[in-house]
């Protein structure tokens, strides 16, 4: 499966010498890479309660976002991220329609560059635009992608794992249900890769046919078009957001139609183990893919994935500013 | 690398105990471990001499002065201090103190916690060495290995002290 959905250079993301050096997506990790981001960010978790939760870690360093889509949690967790380890941040809020296509990106990034940045959290509508950044910086700077077209959200795959074991443990026994809009969505391809490296052994995507890839179940992962199906003994379900300009290029009959299908409620999750969990990325549409009652109830861990998705981000920052400078070209 | 024969530690540690028992007499006071040789010691201390506060490790590697040089050590654990240093004195522990760096990266780590009243620096090995103006209140056993000798504590069972030969710098 990691081969036949391959974007792009992977190889990109380690230097010369193996290190992790850019995280663009989550094919191309080894597992003890996954688990050791994870590992580190159970620490930064520790530092988030503190009374003063800040360490000197990147002091001196230089973290821009370079943010081409609207983006409030990832952005912000990313901003706080590199402030808690005492880097300064640059937040540079681009709109797509002042921006033709990848010649401008890397003007933006040369002249970033010129100022000395040491690292870039880029998101951007095109798929591989964090992989052309790193390819063109280099060594020279680490580069994260925060969200690349409808390509990885490597940092959210992460974030996912990470709250998954917090709760669970190890994937190795788990039955995880993506249920949503998997065709259009970063997040669904990122977490398919994380848990597969992870050794998760049964991962279930769930979602009307316009909106799963047919491909998917030629790949391993077990594929589902009626809700309580797929949901039947799932330990750990990942609702996605629905975007609604789906609905205008007539892929969905309407949001109360799908709700009806594919909207998860307490209910419906009676269909899942006993406790199973409940993930969003969020933003929420209450009452399109999730209800509320289910959302902002016991088993919905909604909120403590933005708490995991700073930790996480800390971890990928440290270890990735770690690598910087370890190795000249 | 060869080892040559180690040291008994239980004698060091119950050295290490009648020295810091003075410093005890202040109620609640804390002790915190420096991961990983630090904690073992800590935790043998912190067990023998019933202090009422739980004991706190910490681990510095996000706090490291060469963390720009070197990157993140392999293995970070989290640090956990199960009570307010704020206004308390506190008995840092330590394997063995050296350079003094891993002292102040602690000390700067304690700090991002609260305000200690005061932190009394309890070691087992003081191997001299020092770059900072850092210096133990509490030292069991006091070397000066020769360059290219190191000391190892080894553990947490047992805890086994040896000095060995190591190539390149100590």
């Amino acid at each position: 499966m990691r081969k036949a959905l391959h974007f792009g250079d992977a190889g990109t993301q380690h230097g010369a010498d193996g290190r992790l050096r850019h995280l663009l997506s989550m094919e191309g990790l080894r597992d003890r890479e996954i688990l050791h981001i994870l590992d580190t960010a159970e620490s930064f978790l520790e530092i988030g309660q503190r009374v003063i939760k800040k360490t000197p870690t990147l002091r001196g360093r230089t973290i821009v976002n370079l943010f081409f889509e609207n983006s409030t949690r990832t952005r912000s967790t990313f901003e706080l991220a590199a402030k808690r380890l005492s880097a300064d941040v640059l937040n540079i809020a681009v709109s797509t329609s002042s921006q033709s296509k990848g010649e401008s990106l890397l003007d933006t990034v040369d002249n970033l560059r010129a100022m000395h940045v040491d690292g870039f959290v880029i998101r951007h509508p095109e798929a591989g635009a964090a992989h052309q950044v790193a390819r063109h910086v280099g060594g020279e700077a680490l580069v994260i992608n925060a969200g690349d077209g409808q390509h990885a959200h490597p940092t959210q795959a992460l974030l996912d794992v990470f709250t998954i074991r917090h709760y669970r443990g190890p994937m190795e026994n788990l039955v995880v249900a993506i249920v949503g809009d998997v065709l259009h969505s970063r997040v669904a391809r990122s977490q398919i890769y994380a848990l597969s490296i992870l050794g998760c052994p049964e991962i279930r995507v769930i979602g009307p046919r316009t909106l799963v890839p047919a491909e998917l179940s030629a790949l391993g992962v077990h594929v589902y078009h009626d809700l309580d199906a797929g949901l039947q003994g799932a330990d750990v379900v990942c609702a996605l957001r629905l975007q609604r300009e789906r609905m205008e290029a007539h892929r969905l009959p309407s949001l109360d139609e799908y709700h009806r299908r594919f909207g998860l409620t307490s209910q419906r999750l009676e269909k899942a183990a006993p406790g199973a969990l409940v993930l969003h990325p969020g933003p929420i549409n209450r009452g399109v893919e999730i209800a509320s009652e289910l959302a902002d109830g016991p088993q919905s861990v909604i909120l403590a994935q933005v708490t995991h998705g700073l930790a996480v981000r800390m971890a990928v920052l440290t270890l990735l500013a770690g690598a910087l400078g370890g190795e000249e070209e | 690398m060869s080892t040559k024969p180690g040291w008994d530690v239980e004698p060091l540690l119950d050295a290490m105990m009648r020295s810091l028992a003075p410093w005890c007499q202040e109620a609640e006071t804390g002790m915190i471990g420096i991961y990983t040789g630090g904690a073992w010691i800590a935790r043998r201390l912190h067990a023998a001499m019933g202090l009422d506060l739980p004991l706190g490790e910490v681990d510095i590697s996000f706090y490291r002065d060469d963390f720009s040089h070197i990157g993140l050590h392999p293995q970070v654990r989290a640090s956990h201090i199960p009570f307010d240093v704020d206004g308390r004195q506190i008995i840092l522990v330590d394997d063995v103190c050296y350079t003094g760096r891993t002292v102040r990266a602690a000390m700067n780590e304690i700090f991002d916690y609260g305000r200690p009243a005061r932190i009394i620096l309890a070691v087992l090995v003081d191997r001299g060495g020092r770059e900072l103006p850092i210096q133990p209140d509490v030292a069991a056993l006091r070397l000066t290995p020769v360059p290219g000798e190191a000391i190892k504590l080894t553990g947490p069972e047992p805890l086994c002290l040896e000095l060995r030969q190591v190539e390149g710098r100590p």
